[in-house]
C-alpha cells in the first residue's frame, strides 16, 4: 500500500478494518492469480473491487470465505486477517467452514435451491444446527425483511424459489445470506446476470445493507462501484494497482493505469 | 443482389435440403426397425399367451401337464429376488456413485477406478454367475438360495446404478453446490440436503433400468444353479420363528420367470410353447410396468426441481 491509499482512508472519521489482506498471493496450480495483494476492508462500507476480466477480482473475493478450497491444486499465502479477533482466514488451522459461517457470499447468477423460498432462507440456520420452528420463522422473516423481499415473498414462502423472477431470486439469496448475521457479505459481480431495474433495486438494498454489515462486491460495472461503494480497489493482471475513497478514485486517480480504465480508454 | 446469383443460392438449398429430407427418412427406418420388431414379438407373444392367463395360471405350480401347470413359484421366486437385488444394489451403487462425484480425490487411482466400474458394465452376465457361485454359494456358504441369486444380480446392475448415480449428480450445476457450502455447509450436509434430493429422479431411472434388465437375465442365475422345476414356495419373507426364522426366505431354492420360460420352451409338447408365450407376456408386463413407475416417478420428482 503506497501513502496515496492511507491518505485517503484517513479522511474520513470512526473507520474500524474489518479485515485486511496482507501480502496475499494466491496460485491456481502453476498460475500466479494475486500477487502480493495488500487491502483494507471497512467496516460498515461498502468496498467494491472493479478491473478488466481475468484481473483476479473474484479470485480476490472467493479467497475470503475460502471457496478455493473446494477444488484441487488452488494455493494461499500470505494473510487475511478478521479483526477484532485477529483470525487469520487463511490458515491452515482454520476451518473453511468456520470461515463461510462468518462470512456470506452472494453469487453472479442467482441460485436460489430448488427448495420452497422459507427453505432456502431457513438453509443457513440449519447447517447450524437450528432446529425451533419459531425461531426459524422470525430469522426467515427478518433476513426476508432485510433483503427487501418479504412484502412480495410473505404469502408465497411454500413456493419454490425458482419461480421467482431474476431480481427476486438475487434478493432471496442476499437473504439466505443474511440469515446467519454474516460479519461481512460478499457479492460476487450480484447484478451482471439482472435487468436495469432489478439491478437498481439490488444496488439500493446494498446501500441500505451497509448499515449493518460490512460488504465487499466485485463489480464488471464501473458505474456501480461509483454508486453504491465507500472504497474502490482497482486490480489489473493480478494486482492491485489502486485502492481508495471511491470518489476520489474515480475524480483524481493517482495512478496513470487507473485512469485509463476508468476513463474507458482500456479495458 | 442479381438475379442470377439468387438463382444460384436457391439451387444451392434445394441441394442441401436433399440430405435434410434423406436423413429424415433414415431415421424413421431406424426407429421403426427397434419399434416394429419389439411391437411384432410382444403381439406374437400376445396372442399365444394371452388365453392361457387365468387366475389359475398365476397360483398353480408347474406341473408335467402343461394345461395345469403355472408361474407361481416363478412370480414369487422373481419378486423376492428382486428386493434382495434391490436392497444390495440400491446403497451400494447410490454410495459409490456419491463417493466418486462428491468425495474421491482427482487423481490416478479414482481415474482407474473409474475405467473399471465403466468396462463392468460391459462384462457378460455368465461371468457374473461364475463369480457368484464360487463367491455367494461355495465361498460364503449361502447355497443356491434366494440371497445368492439377488446378489448375483445387484452385482451386474451395480454399475448401471453408479453410472446413473454420477450422470445425474454431475447434473447438478457447480454454482448450487457453491451456494451450499457458501452457506457453511460441510460436504455430507450438502449431498444430504442438497445432492441427493435433486439427483433422485435420475437415480431413481437408473435404479429401475437397472432392475428390468436384471429381472430378464437367465444365465447367471442357472450358472448358481436355480432350479428348473420347483413346487413349493419359499417361505415368505418375516413368516418363519422370529429372530433367525425372519430370514429364512433368503436361503431358500427358488426359481424365477425367464428360467420357467426357458423350461417351457425346451419341451417338444406344443402347449408348453404357450405356457412360455403366457409366462413371456407376464414377464414383458412386469418390465412395462417398472419402466412406467420409473417415468411417472421421474416426472413427480422433476417438477420441484428447476435451477
Amino acid at each position: 500500500m503506497n501513502d496515496n491509499m492511507i491518505d485517503a482512508s484517513t479522511e474520513q472519521q470512526d473507520l474500524k478494518v474489518k479485515a485486511e489482506c496482507r501480502n496475499l498471493n494466491f496460485h491456481y496450480g502453476a498460475f500466479h492469480a494475486l500477487k502480493s495483494i495488500n487491502l483494507p476492508v471497512y467496516e460498515k462500507k461498502v468496498t467494491a473491487l472493479i478491473g478488466p476480466s481475468g484481473c483476479g477480482k473474484s479470485t480476490l473475493l472467493r479467497s475470503f470465505n475460502r471457496m478455493h478450497d473446494l477444488y484441487p491444486g488452488n494455493r494461499y499465502e500470505g494473510e487475511i486477517v478478521m479483526h477484532p479477533d485477529d483470525t487469520n482466514l487463511l490458515a491452515k488451522e482454520v476451518d473453511p467452514i468456520e470461515v463461510r459461517m462468518r462470512i456470506s457470499m452472494v453469487f453472479q447468477k442467482p441460485n436460489p435451491f430448488p427448495k420452497s423460498v422459507y427453505e432456502n432462507v431457513a438453509y443457513s440456520l440449519r447447517v447450524r444446527g437450528m432446529k425451533s420452528k419459531s425461531e426459524l420463522d422470525d430469522r426467515v422473516e427478518h433476513a426476508l425483511k432485510g433483503a427487501a423481499l418479504w412484502g412480495e415473498v410473505s404469502n408465497r414462502l411454500n413456493d419454490l424459489g425458482a419461480n421467482l423472477s431474476g431480481g427476486q431470486q438475487q434478493r432471496l439469496c442476499i437473504a439466505r445470506a443474511l440469515a446467519s448475521d454474516p460479519e461481512i457479505l460478499l457479492f460476487d459481480e450480484p447484478t451482471s446476470a439482472l435487468d436495469p431495474i432489478a439491478t437498481a433495486s439490488i444496488e439500493e438494498l446494498v446501500t441500505e445493507l451497509k448499515d449493518t454489515v460490512t460488504i465487499l462486491i466485485v463489480t464488471h460495472n464501473m458505474q456501480q462501484a461509483a454508486r453504491i461503494s465507500d472504497f474502490t480497489a482497482y486490480m489489473y493482471l493480478g494486482e492491485m494497482i489502486e485502492f481508495g475513497v471511491t470518489d476520489q478514485l474515480f475524480i483524481k486517480p493517482q495512478k496513470k493505469q487507473t485512469e485509463d480504465y476508468i476513463t474507458g480508454r482500456f479495458g | 443482389m442479381q438475379e442470377q446469383d439468387l438463382q444460384l443460392i436457391r439451387n444451392i438449398i434445394v441441394r442441401a435440403k436433399r440430405w435434410d429430407a434423406f436423413f429424415g427418412v433414415l431415421g424413421v427406418f431406424a426407429l421403426m426397425v427397434g419399434v416394429l420388431t419389439f411391437a411384432a414379438l410382444f403381439v406374437d407373444m400376445a396372442i399365444q399367451g394371452i388365453p392361457r392367463l387365468d387366475g389359475d395360471f398365476f397360483t398353480s405350480f408347474p406341473s408335467r401337464r402343461a394345461g395345469q401347470a403355472g408361474i407361481l413359484s416363478a412370480w414369487v421366486g422373481t419378486v423376492l429376488v428382486m428386493m434382495v437385488t434391490a436392497m444390495a444394489a440400491v446403497p451400494l451403487g447410490i454410495a459409490a456413485g456419491v463417493y466418486l462425484e462428491e468425495y474421491a480425490p482427482k487423481n490416478w487411482v479414482t481415474d482407474i477406478i473409474e475405467i473399471n466400474i465403466t468396462n463392468l458394465a460391459g462384462v457378460p452376465s455368465i461371468v457374473y454367475g461364475l463369480l457368484a457361485l464360487g463367491l455367494f454359494v461355495y465361498q460364503f456358504g449361502f447355497g443356491q438360495s434366494i440371497l445368492s441369486a439377488g446378489l448375483t444380480l445387484a452385482l451386474l446392475i451395480l454399475p448401471v446404478v453408479i453410472v446413473a448415480t454420477r450422470e445425474s449428480i454431475r447434473a447438478i450445476p457447480q454454482i448450487i453446490r457453491e451456494g451450499s457450502y457458501a452457506c457453511g455447509a460441510t460436504t455430507w450436509q450438502t449431498v444430504r440436503d442438497h445432492i441427493l434430493p435433486y439427483s433422485s429422479p435420475g437415480i431413481l431411472t437408473g435404479v429401475i433400468i437397472g432392475m428390468a434388465r436384471a429381472i430378464g437375465e437367465t444365465a447367471p442365475i442357472i450358472t448358481i444353479g436355480a432350479l428348473t422345476f420347483i413346487a413349493f414356495l419359499p417361505p415368505l419373507p418375516g413368516a418363519g420363528e422370529p429372530p433367525a426364522g425372519l430370514f429364512d426366505w433368503l436361503f431358500a431354492p427358488f426359481t424365477v420367470m425367464p428360467i420357467q420360460m426357458f423350461n417351457w420352451t425346451s419341451r417338444p409338447e406344443a402347449a408348453f410353447q404357450v405356457n412360455a408365450a403366457a409366462a413371456g407376456f407376464v414377464l414383458v408386463l412386469m418390465t412395462l410396468a417398472m419402466n412406467g413407475a420409473a417415468i411417472w416417478l421421474r416426472y413427480r420428482l422433476r417438477k420441484n426441481i428447476k435451477w
